[in-house]
């Protein structure tokens, strides 16, 4: 009973020991600007320490720390992985590569993929070789997205794929794209097959979507006769929608982490109080306000101790199938919240679009980034719907 | 420690739900409303709970007890909630329990009648209409080889029973100041003290003390005198997450129910439970539900870990679980429609059961301000 727990404490001490010697200075404060997140790729540029933070972590194969290692990944047990995150976590550590390749494609990769698929893909998602983009979402198939309507039609060894995808995340800077494409038209979800291919293939074009918070994290992407070699075919031929739901979960559960707040960031209370001032006994001087923060901030505690219990039973294989719909919702939801809290505290100051002093609007358009986290990756109200059917068991309309 | 239930806890709580299920189901508190039982809970199925282990859970092993945690003592707390059973299983082995461990004599006096069931206790804080335990003002002063205890009390549950009562007074300083607080254990029938008992929404029973220069030796003080915020913080501490694990199995009653009658109940010719309007509150439910269960046991983890991060994560705990208890007994009644309304109906119960225990050591509003003021705003 007691070994494991000892060696556990050994593994976090050399842990913390390894991190404090490896993870350079620069990478352990807080993130500030866009570029402060590593997202890998072909045409990433890094810095020097987000190189060999990167690189240091890879060949311990600690950016998938719980993958097998023959792909690279560093093999940990759920309890080391978690150790590894708590003590990059009290030593302030940056991600040492943000990428849908870990949270997304990977985990459907090991599921569904080939040995071949998997020894090919899996090592250059570790090292951060190729950067990844998801083509799910179309014009006429959101909520809705097994109405999607891109063709691949059978050309002997390859497919030839036409048709649009729309809200595809950094498409434009991304080297490959985890694809969904109609390969049956007479039946709805069990004529969808899902495929991978290289964006420098000719034919895929893409067009940035300018949205309300003046950035463009989204595009549009247009196929055009794009040969796609069968042997990218993830999983059986019409059996894509599997791969797709269980990607999806693992996408829900990235975006339901948006909930836990950016801890680089100013906290709400020190935004209010910067803003508003303190009352002699030392409370913010808007009892009203206070109330509303301090609601809140039950309810932020409250998911993280939620998020913790969610990973471990995730590890532990205890999570009902459907739950990542009851993060993702709660998770934007409570982010959305957060940051109609946050422009509030700032007060006129947090409506600047673009000074300097304000990091470029960066409170403003953070608010209104936000609106789209309860409607990307399924909205709050298709989360809802899952959770009644599959978890609570209510009865279909 | 991963944040769910060991095997342990599993095996305890395969245990404890069929057990409080056959012994004390809705309608053992139902029966004692409708006879207005005097006692307010049921002695027998106190002395039961002693068989099963339950009454010593959080004693040490030296004292008799199963040395267990909150994790254990929530997992009763919890088929408690669940089956609104009358039990004085909080006031006397969490609270009390508490308040006696490390207490030299006071311990070897009242331990072994808790774990044996024959001793019940109550917790004397209160003192207004809202729970400020700063705000302590029962004076103590010093006489004879003791104090004199003179003031009063209110919402003591159990109180006109107890044979102990956990008094908070104050021997020095200002209402507000912690310092300056005593912990006193009492005796029932002490001269000068009387207890009205009051029935509450909920059926249960509720009173008011009136200390009149109750006088108590030197040995009845629990810790420090002028010292007694530290265990009073404790003792706190321990109630208020096992007051959440309570409305965690009120909660999850109510849901558990709603959802039968979703499934059930017929209107224009389909079962209500396929309307999305329905489907979206009741998913909606859950959600707060499974949030502010694992805040619930992520602060019994923590006070069992002695980590000092449980202070926080004791209030949000108890915020956490008065805001979800009262939306999931209030959707319970709305979803049930007019037949939730009806006294006949279970349902009923628990949204009164649910009230008094949001406000029972401080209601959510309370633990926020808690909140804010340790985060410094």
């Amino acid at each position: 009973m007691n070994a494991p727990v000892d060696s556990l404490e050994t593994f976090r001490a050399e842990t913390r020991a390894w991190l404090e010697a490896n993870c350079p200075p620069e990478m352990r404060r807080p993130l500030r600007k866009e570029a402060d997140v590593v997202w890998g790729g072909r045409r990433a540029q890094l810095s020097e320490p987000q190189r060999q933070w990167l690189d240091r972590m890879a060949e311990r194969g600690w950016t998938t720390p719980d993958w097998p290692r023959e792909y690279g990944g560093g093999g940990l047990t759920p309890q080391q992985a978690k150790a590894l995150r708590e003590e990059m976590a009290g030593l302030g550590c940056r991600s040492p590569l943000n990428s849908f390749g870990i949270s997304m494609l990977g985990p459907a990769l090991l599921k569904y993929g080939t040995e071949a698929q998997k020894q090919e893909h899996l090592p250059k998602i570790v090292r951060g070789e190729i950067r990844w983009c998801q083509g799910y979402s179309e014009p006429g198939a959101g909520s809705d997205l097994a109405g999607l309507q891109t063709s691949a039609e059978d050309a002997g060894d390859h497919f030839v794929v036409n048709g649009q995808k729309v809200w595809t995340s950094y498409a434009d800077k991304a080297d490959w794209i985890f694809c969904l494409v109609r390969t049956d038209k007479s039946v709805k979800q069990g004529g969808i097959s899902f495929v991978l291919f290289d964006m420098d293939s000719a034919g895929v074009s893409t067009k940035p979507i300018l949205l309300i918070s003046g950035s463009s994290p989204f595009c549009e992407t247009f196929f055009d006769d794009v040969k796609v070699p069968k042997a990218n075919l993830i999983g059986e031929l019409n059996h894509g929608w599997d791969v797709a739901k269980y990607l999806l979960g693992h996408e829900r559960e990235m975006i339901s982490g948006m909930g836990l707040g950016n801890s680089g960031h100013k906290s709400l209370p020190e935004i209010a109080l910067g803003a508003i001032g303190a009352e002699a006994d030392g409370r913010l001087d808007d009892p009203v306000l206070r109330a509303r923060i301090a609601l809140f901030e039950v309810r932020a505690m409250a998911f993280q101790a939620m998020s913790e219990r969610f990973m471990d039973e995730l590890k532990a294989r205890r999570a009902h199938p459907a739950q990542p719909s009851m993060m993702k919702y709660y998770g934007t939801e409570l982010n959305k919240a957060r940051h109609e809290l946050i422009m509030a505290a700032g007060g006129s100051d947090a409506l600047a679009w673009d000074s300097e002093a304000s990091g470029g609007g960066a409170l403003a358009r953070g608010w209104l980034r936000t609106k789209g986290n309860s409607i990307e990756g399924g909205t709050s109200e298709v989360q809802l719907n899952i959770v009644a059917k599959r978890i609570l068991e209510l009865p279909g309309a | 420690m991963p944040l769910f239930l060991n095997d342990d806890q599993a095996m305890l709580a395969d245990t404890a739900r069929p057990f409080m299920a056959e012994q004390a189901p809705v309608g053992h508190m139902r029966a004692l409303r409708d006879t207005a039982d005097p006692t307010g809970f049921s002695r027998d199925l106190w002395r039961q709970f002693a068989e099963m282990g339950f009454t010593g859970m959080l004693v040490e092993e030296a004292h008799g007890g199963l040395g267990l945690g909150q994790v254990e003592a929530g997992i009763v707390m919890e088929e408690i909630g669940r089956n609104l059973t009358p039990s004085p299983f909080l006031s006397t082995s969490v609270g009390a329990v508490t308040a006696l461990k490390g207490a030299a004599g006071l311990a070897e006096r009242w331990l072994p009648g808790i774990v044996a069931g024959e001793v019940v206790a109550a917790l004397a804080i209160d003192e207004a209409t809202h729970h400020r335990p700063l705000r302590t003002a029962l004076k103590a002063e010093r006489s004879g080889n003791g104090f004199r205890l003179t003031g009063d009390k209110r919402f003591v549950a159990h109180g006109h029973v107890a044979d102990l009562l956990i008094v908070a007074a104050r021997t020095a300083g200002a209402p507000g100041e912690a310092d300056g607080i005593t912990l006193f254990a009492v005796e029932k029938g002490a001269p000068g003290l009387t207890a009205t008992p009051e029935r509450l929404a909920d059926a249960s029973l509720a009173s008011r003390l009136a200390f009149d220069g109750v006088q108590v030796d030197a040995d009845a003080v629990i810790g420090e005198v002028d010292g007694g915020w530290a265990v009073l913080s404790r003792v706190l501490a321990a109630v208020r997450t096992g007051a959440a694990a309570e409305m965690g199995g009120v909660s999850a009653a109510a849901l558990a129910m709603t959802m039968d009658y979703l499934k059930s109940r017929k209107q224009f010719g389909v079962h209500i439970g396929s309307f999305q309007a329905l489907q979206h509150r009741a998913a909606h439910l859950y959600s707060e539900m499974e949030v502010t269960r694992s805040a619930v046991l992520k602060a019994q983890q923590l006070l069992d870990a002695g980590d000092p991060a449980a202070e926080r994560a004791t209030l949000v705990a108890k915020a956490m679980a008065g805001l979800t208890t009262t939306l999931a007994v209030q959707e319970g009644v709305q979803m049930h429609g007019g037949i939730g309304m009806t006294d006949a109906y279970d349902i009923g119960f628990y949204i009164k059961r649910g009230r008094v225990l949001a406000e029972m050591f401080g209601d959510a509003d309370f633990h926020a301000d808690q909140l804010a003021r340790l985060s410094g705003y």
